[in-house]
């Protein structure tokens, strides 16, 4: 949305290709960004009003085929009529790994685990936080690195943002539940943006979360509904077990299906973490191996809002100063949510 | 807890398990502790079924134990693998049928490092040809005996004369199920169920009527291990591994232990004794222990065979009330009598555990 | 009770939650500083007592936390207060007090 935005007011004609029946992506389900804990709705409504001033948006395209020819693409929808452009830009996005994979923490099997992506929606949609018992938990447990960093789930690189989502989670629990203690089981705290630290102290010093360093090794459901926890506590290197009530399990982000499929249709070449190959990761970093095809977004690797904005803004002044200007358009197709 | 969710995991871990024509090679184990499991297994195989089973008179243990104690080295098992590999192929058979769990790993992992080593194969199979003169076929097909149980277990249903339900409460009984270490951990594919969620066993109690009951320490290994054991001072750190399952599973209250391994249900039915002398705990109802049975035993009660057939009275936790519930008729005179009616002599009564005859 | 050669080893595994945390909830009200330790271990890396005894701040904070306070009346006594750790914390923990407070919360939850 906002390569979108800055190419219109470039001067360019933009088209934006939507595959559902509204923009923003996961943005939609986001309750607080961090680390100024600002509403997520109100990012998508300023991206929002700057794409509807200057592009014309297309909503539930199924794009069929990419043609090429002389002047650039022509993309072929079951809904609309076909769209011609100059030059395309791929911003189809990221999915949530699937944690029912990691069978060992017995997600869909046992009673009161969730995903972070879960809780935001319950925490933006004012539900109240009970368990499946209808209780006010007494202690909620967050689980970093699920389906990241982690050889047995196919994915050896780190998803970035879910440490400091955790943190700003385990705050936003405490907030709400002033009786309920926090735990945050995880490998390394990667704090890596400005203002993430000072959260992460906050966390400790206000809201009195608990960090525990060590992976999970399973989760059980006891016979009361509680969920037992066989932590190693890397710290003390002993193993630790204690009971939960509700268990946050982080999801680490994983290639859309729509960026698997698109990167097919043009022949784009994938990392090994099949995320999307930049030309060069310092100089060119929204360029493609296919010319004409341009980048953005978390379809490339992980990353938070503010660094999709960013590297948005990066793609639209590589699409900008390149040849042939000046008649483009720009095509970003979001991925599949589950 | 939502048993769909198991559901579905153990519809991705199926595996091919053979119709007929089984190699059947005993467990070292089993044999010397167990005596009447394996023939169970044999009747029921040969005679309910109608199977062909070969059971070898040639055929040596697969070093598991051993290789596991670090007293023999890997390439020695190996070539003892090939060798009863060898066998299998004089004998015509292709499918083949360990009783042990360790030995199912040993295969299973011999025959992986076959497949990504072939220079390996290659070298033991001249290890063989020089030792023994014997040349020898991979099987075809690798399953335990009691993913063969598993897969008739309906048939077995068919032909059962007993439910497992508690006939004074009408309720099932509560079963807990555990799983040699070496049956899906290494080779988590190679089990059914997978390695989190195995469904061996419990498709098994669930098919003959019981419930499975889940609890905390369901994954724990019983701590057999091999190296610690053989030392007796060392004995403290299987003995607690034990301890650490019957008091995880204690306010469940089963019925009964299902395992498949021949060392599991060893060290479950022995350790209970020796808790029960050492620190006078005993886990069942009314100073009783919790019986321990393998799958074989279990299809053998189910079937109605004669107690006493199936091997009950070398077992060291009396299985005596686990029969009672189900209503299984049992000779409390012919527990000690072998054939023609031969006094055994008696074992020395116990001081905690409850003492049946 | 029968001998049979050996004893049932104990359990290791940390029972969190049936650990006396006493001391711990204790310290998190007297001195704030003490929840924001990361365990770094920049206060053991300086201690001097550290290196002619087993002495841990950083070791003996993560046990604290998880009421591990077995050994705590014992290794507490070999800190000298010479304030280096204070000095050098990343964190701004007040290590000074805490070793204080940590005297009278074992007065005051006195184990046998």
């Amino acid at each position: 949305m906002e390569a979108a935005a800055t190419l219109a007011a470039g001067g360019l004609t933009v088209t934006v290709m939507e595959k559902t029946d509204h923009l923003g992506g996961h943005l939609a389900d986001w309750y607080h960004l961090f680390p100024d804990r600002r509403p997520g709705r109100e990012v998508l409504q300023l991206l929002t009003k700057r794409v509807q001033e200057g592009a014309s948006v297309l909503l539930n395209c199924d794009v069929t085929d990419i043609e090429r020819n002389k002047e650039g693409f022509v993309i072929h929808t079951r809904q609309h009529p076909p769209v011609e452009a100059q030059a395309l830009l791929v911003a189809t996005g990221f999915d949530l790994f699937e944690v029912r994979k990691k069978e060992e923490y017995g997600y869909g099997i046992y009673d009161n685990i969730i995903t972070s992506a879960e809780l935001e929606k319950m925490l933006s949609g004012g539900q109240p936080l009970l368990t499946t018992r209808g209780t006010v938990p007494r202690r909620v447990g967050f689980v970093h690195c699920v389906g990241s960093r982690d050889a047995k789930a196919g994915n050896l690189y780190c998803s970035r943002v879910c440490c400091i989502t955790a943190v700003k989670q385990a705050i936003e629990i405490r907030e709400r539940l002033p009786q309920a203690e926090v735990f945050s089981f995880y490998m390394d705290l990667r704090m890596y943006g400005m203002g993430f630290e000072e959260l992460y102290k906050e966390a400790q010093e206000k809201w009195a979360v608990n960090f525990i360093r060590g992976r999970l090794s399973e989760a059980f459901e006891n016979q009361d509904g509680t969920l037992m926890l066989k932590v190693e506590d890397t710290l003390t290197a002993r193993p630790l077990r204690m009971n939960v009530d509700l268990l946050v399990l982080m999801a680490g982000m994983v290639p859309s299906a729509g960026t698997k499929e698109i990167s097919r249709m043009l022949g784009l070449e994938l990392e090994e973490s099949r995320f999307i190959r930049p030309r060069d990761r310092h100089m060119s970093p929204n360029r493609t191996n296919i010319p004409g095809v341009f980048i953005a977004g978390s379809c490339t690797a992980p990353m938070s809002v503010a660094d999709t904005i960013a590297d948005a803004r990066g793609a639209a002044v590589e699409i900008m100063t390149s040849p042939p200007a000046p008649l483009l358009e720009r095509r970003g197709e979001k991925g599949v949510r589950s | 807890m939502n048993i769909e969710g198991k559901r579905v995991i153990w519809k991705d871990y199926q595996k091919e398990i053979a119709d007929d024509r089984y190699f059947y090679a005993r467990s070292c184990v089993r044999q010397s502790f167990f005596p009447g499991a394996e023939a169970t297994f044999l009747r029921i195989l040969r005679g309910e079924l109608g199977k062909e089973l070969h059971d070898e008179p040639y055929h040596t243990t697969c070093t598991g134990i051993a290789y596991h104690a670090d007293v023999v080295p890997f390439d020695t098992t190996m070539t003892v693998v090939a060798r009863q590999f060898a066998l299998m192929t004089e004998a015509g058979y292709e499918n083949f049928v360990p009783s042990c769990i360790t030995s199912f790993g040993v295969y299973s992992e011999v025959l992986d490092i076959w497949e990504r080593f072939p220079e390996t194969e290659k070298r033991v199979r001249d290890y063989l040809k020089r030792a023994t003169g014997r040349t020898f076929e991979k099987p075809r097909n690798l399953a335990h005996a009691s993913d063969v149980i598993y897969k008739f277990r309906k048939e077995i249903t068919r032909r059962a004369k007993y439910r497992l339900v508690n006939r004074f409460t009408g309720r099932p009984l509560k079963g807990v199920e555990h799983i040699g270490c070496h049956y899906a951990k290494m080779f988590p594919s190679k089990g059914v169920g997978g390695a989190e969620y195995p469904y061996v066993l419990v498709g098994m109690i669930e098919e003959w009527g019981g419930d499975v009951v889940d609890y905390p320490e369901r994954r724990h290994c019983c701590g057999f291990g091999f190296r610690q054991y053989v030392v007796q001072a060392n004995r403290g750190y299987s003995i607690a591994c034990s301890k650490k399952k019957f008091e995880s599973m204690e306010p469940y209250h089963p019925d009964f232990i299902l395992t498949n391994c021949p060392g599991c249900p060893f060290f479950f039915d022995r350790w209970q004794y020796a808790i029960s002398e050492m620190e006078g705990k005993t886990y069942g109802e009314d100073g009783n222990g919790i019986p321990v049975l393998t799958y074989e035993e279990l299809a053998g009660i189910v079937l109605g065979y004669d107690p006493w057939d199936i091997g009950f009275q070398t077992h060291q936790v009396p299985v005596e009330p686990l029969l009672d519930k189900i209503g299984i008729p049992y000779d409390p005179d012919m527990k000690y009598r072998g054939r023609n009616g031969e006094d055994l002599g008696r074992p020395a009564p116990t001081n905690v555990l409850r003492f049946y005859k | 009770m029968i001998n049979f050669g050996y004893t049932i080893n104990t359990d290791r595994q940390i029972d969190y939650d049936n650990n006396d945390r006493r001391i711990a909830a204790f310290l998190s009200e007297h001195e704030p500083t003490f929840r924001i330790c990361i365990s770094c271990g920049t206060c053991t890396a300086t201690c001097s007592a550290g290196n002619f005894t087993y002495f841990n701040l950083r070791e003996m904070i993560v046990m604290l936390k998880r009421g591990e306070t077995r050994q705590l009346k014992e290794d507490v006594t070999k800190c000298m207060l010479c304030g280096k750790c204070q000095m050098a914390c990343p964190r701004g923990v007040n290590t000074r007090n805490l070793i204080l407070s940590i005297h009278r919360a074992i007065e005051r939850f006195e184990q046998p």
